[in-house]
């Protein structure tokens, strides 16, 4: 295996870390885009859904039934309970401040991420908990020296289908037109009979399936699950989001994968004690020298 | 609110605000007189926090930044004065101006191309600075890896070892008093002005001819050096500093402090590290729940009370800041998403 093919392996192996981070990525930026507003607690929405489908798994394989089938049942059950989440936290703690300073709306959804982080780490008693699928995990194929396995080719199509539907319904219905229209202009799309706090919620609901799908994701690919999973998760997809230009949603895409596939490589390069430093570095970095992102639009501030 | 106005003209009055002064005072210095250990413990925290949010409040109230990272600042602290004790075998007191130095050249580092960007922008630099703060603190050997560095050992003051109980308190309880009149000082000169004029509007500010760049780095550096400093005093205080202290939840807890005292406002700041203290010691028994109480706390003061329990008086800020924008969103149509 000569060097050229283990960067290659890395390569492989970020684009499964990257689809996470882009899935995760597009909740961040899609109400980014539309509320300008930092949503803290949807690194623990993510957490949250993969703990439901967590459990829904285990509530139907304990009475027997394919794993396959429990699985579904899950990932449906935690975007329902993700969605729900996602809802309820906006009416209830945001709406009422959707005109403050973002400072306020940033510290209260500092608050929010404390109460579902805290919630989850009571009823765990802050241990890790272990998703076994029954499935071989390593069963895959090569192509030359690289080798590919075959959830890691799933979970990435997969990825590839949500952002693809979610693409899809941005560009070609109504209620996605009207998210795109409030992005742009709230007010004038009040004015043109738009409900805007509808397209609000529809933001976040849509946010929270796609990280409850990640979540899921997540942790059929690694098998165990903590109440601070979604802490890390959080800030690297927000880094994502901000290297594809935050606000766009295939921006949000690439900079996911884009930030994978980076991070896999600065793991192979830096050792893998310094590959969060390596992402925080490269967040920094974008920061200073491109704070529009890869397909963010200069915004001119207008007085 | 609805207060009586004379209650309110009452707590306006000089004489009354003096006399609440030195009562408060008068408490301060007596406590180690009729107080245990764990009182004077309880309150060496509560003085702790005092510091820590009267630097942040420079930061995030005078300034109006949005910094999650402030126990960043403390770390870089610490780890000057444990370093230089524990392996150059300096003096603690030869330790603070390097630390104060290296506090001022890390946070220009990081200010310099940072504090031009938006608010929530920033608040995600300094978060992921503070992470790589910590992953670099654990990965060096200089800094004692995982582990941090113990066996700091105590200075001597007027012959008095630092470990005392009553000593630490008295120390910190100075600490406070004078980062209390650096605040205040700090708030009523040029600079707290040209900040206060930048926080409330940053184009007119500048069209004033404000150096808005300059006067958010020199905050940043301020506050960045008060909690510098606190930090060097609590690494010789606990003997001991680790990488786990540099967390988002203590980064947090601060902010906390800040909203919950009234951004701005020092006496809010002192307030609310009491109140903070003071709730922990009583949620203690409850253990796990505690992080759950205090975000939800969170979520209700910020929508209950934004501007915090003891406001900043002055050209408010928050309502100010809600009209200035639903006058513009008259006028203006909002940025592309």
């Amino acid at each position: 295996m000569s060097v050229f093919d283990i960067y290659i392996q890395q390569i492989v192996n970020g684009l499964i870390l990257g689809s996470f981070y882009a899935l995760i990525a597009l909740g961040y930026s899609m109400v980014y885009g539309i509320i300008k507003m930092l949503n803290f607690a949807h690194g623990d929405i993510y957490m949250f859904g993969a703990f439901g489908s967590w459990a829904v798994f285990y509530f139907f394989a304990n009475r027997a039934g394919a794993e396959w089938a429990c699985l579904l049942f899950g990932v449906l059950a935690a975007m329902c309970l993700c969605a729900a989440l996602g809802f309820l936290i906006q009416r209830v703690a945001y709406r009422p401040l959707f005109d403050a300073p973002r400072l306020s709306l940033m510290i209260v959804a500092i608050g929010v991420s404390l109460v579902l982080e805290n919630a989850i780490m009571m009823v765990t008693n802050g241990d890790s908990v272990y998703l076994n699928l029954g499935i071989n995990m390593t069963a895959g194929f090569r192509i030359g020296h690289v080798s590919v396995k075959w959830i890691q080719l799933v979970l990435f199509l997969i990825a590839v289908v949500v952002m693809v539907g979610l693409t899809l319904l941005i560009n070609y219905t109504k209620w996605g037109q009207a998210m795109r229209a409030v992005s742009e202009d709230m007010n004038t799309c009040r004015l043109m009979g738009i409900n805007a706090n509808k397209v609000i919620a529809l933001t976040f609901i849509i946010g929270s399936v796609l990280a409850a799908i990640a979540g899921t994701m997540n942790g059929v690919y690694y098998g165990s699950l903590k109440y601070d999973m979604g802490y890390m998760m959080g800030i690297k997809a927000f880094t994502a989001a901000v290297i594809g230009g935050i606000g766009s949603i295939p921006g949000a895409m690439l900079g996911g994968i884009l930030l994978g596939v980076l991070e896999a490589l600065g793991t192979q390069i830096c050792g893998s004690a310094w590959k969060d430093v390596f992402a925080f570095g490269l967040l920094i970095l974008m920061l200073v020298f491109k704070p529009n992102g890869i397909f963010g639009l200069s915004e001119t501030e207008r007085m | 609110m609805k207060q009586s106005t004379s209650l309110r003209a009452f707590l306006g009055k000089r004489s009354t605000q003096w006399t609440g002064i030195l009562v408060v005072l008068i408490f301060a210095v007596t406590l180690p007189l009729y107080a245990n250990i764990y009182v004077i413990g309880v309150a060496w925290n509560a003085l702790f926090y005092m510091l820590l949010a009267l630097g942040c409040n420079v930061i995030v109230g005078y300034a109006g930044l949005c910094d999650l990272g402030y126990s960043s600042k403390v770390a870089i602290g610490a780890y000057t004065t444990a370093i230089l004790m524990k392996t150059f075998g300096w003096n603690f007191w030869a330790t603070l101006p390097v630390s104060i130095l290296a506090s001022a050249i890390i946070a220009c580092l990081v200010g310099m191309p940072t504090l031009r960007l938006r608010g929530d922008y920033l608040a995600i630099v300094t978060l992921g600075f503070s992470e790589i703060i910590r992953l670099v603190a654990r990965n060096l050997n200089v800094t004692g890896s995982a582990s941090g560095i113990s066996g700091i050992k105590s200075p001597v003051i007027f012959g008095v070892k630092f470990s005392t109980p009553w000593m630490q308190y008295f120390i910190f309880l100075i600490l406070v008093i004078i980062f209390i009149f650096v605040s205040l000082r700090l708030k009523r000169s040029r600079f707290g002005r040209a900040l206060e004029y930048m926080r409330e509007d940053e184009d007119a500010a500048r069209a004033m001819g404000v150096n808005v760049p300059r006067f958010k780095l020199l905050a940043f550096v301020i506050g960045s050096v008060m909690g510098g400093l606190a930090g060097s005093f609590y690494a010789v205080k606990m003997g001991s500093f680790s990488p786990s202290y540099v967390t988002f939840t203590e980064s947090a807890y601060i902010l906390l402090i800040v909203v919950l005292g009234g951004m701005g406002k020092t006496p809010g700041m002192l307030l609310g590290a009491t109140l903070f203290i003071v709730l922990q010691e009583i949620f203690r028994n409850v253990g796990n729940s505690r992080m759950l109480i205090f975000g939800i706390l969170l979520v209700l003061i910020m929508i209950f009370r934004p501007q915090g329990i003891w406001p900043d008086k002055r050209p408010s800020f928050l309502p100010s800041r809600r009209e200035r924008k639903q006058l513009s969103e008259r006028t203006e149509t909002h940025g592309t998403g």
